[in-house]
């Protein structure tokens, strides 16, 4: 219940400074020296809210679909690739830091390049992947690569902290019980490490949303709201509003993901959270 | 020491100190980093010999190398050179054989496991069926005074209970050898003497011999029928006193040969 009004507070919140600001801000924004430090005011830059929300309702074009559901289509088709992305860069991520965790040689070997692996710009990255679509791969498959791409990151760098985290009278202890490593995984390191996983998850949750987005630009996949995005801010002139709901779908679907690890959480940590101490 | 070795490790024998070896170290030299400018020698040819339900402590100053005494015997760490001896097999047969159990100085209980599921953790380890290591579980934890709690978690429990969960854990599989390194070492001088109380009674009650290491002359004396005395650099047995208090409970806290003995033990510190 809490929960909800703090939901509600803070979507009031976002509305109040969006609205705020064009009734206070310039409407040419404000330059200084020659530097444009804040955005422009005017209904072209910034479109009311209300009418944002009713473009959503108004057909695409004349005649055609109602906007929203043209979004929640597109929405739908890139959650899709976004899962896709996001399981499979989650799996990539588990299992490399496992072998990071077993082996120094491989952490020493490796956690450069996975760090390395995320300064390489997408752009250059993106026609190389595109090119498999079609032949290795149908072409959505390709945006969900990206997408996994860019999730594995945060999740091989949390985990791998995370796996690290029991001490050594944890180790020790499994140790005499002529536990193996496989064993001390699944019932010490990987427990221990929970803590560690889910924050790494909404940051591969969010870095998936990122990827299937640019994905979806770079490798110019249709049906996705990235390239919605792209369609309707070609209109941005003769139609402000439209380009906003675009972008409206694409926060829900990050919200979407970080609510779906948050329902995977909620379970698993029920019991990790500071109660009271009894005495005997 | 072959009645040991084929005895079935999740049966008690009934046996007390005099029978066969439960621990025998003989010779044994530790050295840390060999060959490297931090070498260390932290044991220099220890031999010891603790029977079957005898209760042997270790003591002396920081560095004397008891805790990596105690870790041999577990082979969590191995010998340099020399041998260790558990339940009459090597100690890396012992260690896969679980013929001990081992408390720490920390109760490292896994947090997200109930009091009851973290007693279980070696008899799950062991295979045990589901129904078979709940009753042991509970069982143990009525030895420890804990049954009510079996289904707390660790983050709901004061130090000493914790403490006592984790001694639960080491009892779970039954072992002839119980290895405690500085188990109470965290805890307030009150709960610290009632563990000392119901560690011998467990003790008692199971037959297990153990070997205890501990910083503290009056918890060594109260507790052993031998204190092993060492000293630092390099880490050797100085001295091995026999400790043999009328009875152990607040009168023998009282009884001269307490006072005596804790004095003994002194001296071989200081020598």
């Amino acid at each position: 219940m809490r929960r909800a009004l703090s939901v509600i507070a803070g979507l009031i919140a976002a509305a109040l400074l969006w609205e705020g600001y064009k009734a206070a801000g310039d409407p040419e924004g404000t330059v200084l020296f020659g530097v444009r430090v804040l955005p422009r005011a005017d209904d072209l830059s910034m479109p009311h809210l209300w009418t944002i929300l009713t473009r959503l309702a108004d057909p695409e074009m004349t005649g055609g679909r109602p906007v929203w559901i043209v979004v929640l289509d597109a929405c739908l088709f890139t959650l899709g690739i976004t899962a896709a992305g996001f399981l499979a860069g989650t799996v990539i991520g588990l299992v490399l830091a496992a072998a990071m965790q077993r082996f120094r040689i491989v952490e020493r070997g490796l956690l450069p390049y996975v760090i390395l692996s995320q300064t390489v710009p997408l752009v250059a990255l993106a026609p190389l992947i595109a090119g498999w679509g079609g032949t290795l791969m149908p072409p959505w498959a390709t945006v969900a690569v990206i997408a996994a791409y860019l999730a594995f990151f945060p999740v091989a760098v949390g985990m791998l902290r995370g796996l690290q985290s029991p001490s050594a009278a944890g180790a020790e202890l499994m140790r005499s019980y002529a536990a193996g490593w496989w064993r001390t995984l699944v019932k010490l390191r990987f427990p221990s490490a929970l803590p560690y996983l889910f924050p790494a998850l909404r940051l591969a949750g969010a870095a998936a949303v990122v990827g299937a987005v640019v994905g979806e630009i770079s490798t110019g996949t249709r049906g996705g709201i990235g390239r919605l995005i792209i369609e309707y801010s070609r209109e941005a002139t003769s139609d402000p509003a439209k380009v906003y709901t675009a972008m409206l779908g694409a926060a829900l679907l990050g919200l979407l993901i970080a609510g779906l690890v948050s329902l995977l959480e909620l379970p698993l940590m029920r019991h990790r959270r500071h109660v009271e101490v009894v005495t005997l | 020491m072959s009645d040991l070795a084929s005895s079935a490790p999740d049966v008690v024998p009934e046996r007390k100190h005099g029978g066969a070896a439960s621990v025998v170290v003989d010779r044994v030299t530790k050295v840390f980093n060999q060959g490297r400018s931090d070498e260390v020698v932290a044991l220099s040819d220890v031999d010891l010999t603790v029977g079957a339900g005898e209760f042997v402590s270790l003591i002396g100053p920081s560095g004397c190398g008891k805790s990596t005494l105690l870790r041999l015997i577990a082979d969590l760490i191995e010998p340099t050179t020399g041998t260790v001896t558990v339940a009459g097999k090597p100690a890396a047969q012992s260690r896969r054989d679980q013929e001990y159990g081992i408390a720490f100085q920390q109760a490292g209980l896994f947090e997200w496991r109930t009091v009851r599921r973290n007693v279980e953790l070696p008899l799950e380890l062991r295979g045990l069926a589901k129904a078979e290591r709940r009753a042991r579980a509970e069982q143990m934890l009525e030895l420890v005074g804990l049954a009510d709690f079996a289904g707390h978690y660790p983050g709901q429990l004061s130090g000493g209970m914790q403490q006592r969960v984790a001694i639960a854990r080491a009892l779970a599989v039954q072992p002839p050898l119980l290895l405690m390194d500085e188990p109470f070492g965290a805890l307030d001088e009150m709960t610290r003497e009632r563990l000392q109380s119901e560690l011998l009674g467990i003790c008692a009650a199971t037959g297990a011999g153990t070997v205890f290491v501990t910083h503290s002359i009056s918890e060594a004396v109260f507790l052993s029928d031998r204190v092993v005395v060492m000293s630092a650099r390099p880490g050797r047995i100085t001295a091995s006193i026999e400790v043999d208090l009328p009875s152990r409970d607040e009168a023998g806290r009282q009884a001269p040969v307490y006072f005596e003995k804790i004095t003994e033990v002194r001296q071989a510190l200081r020598s």
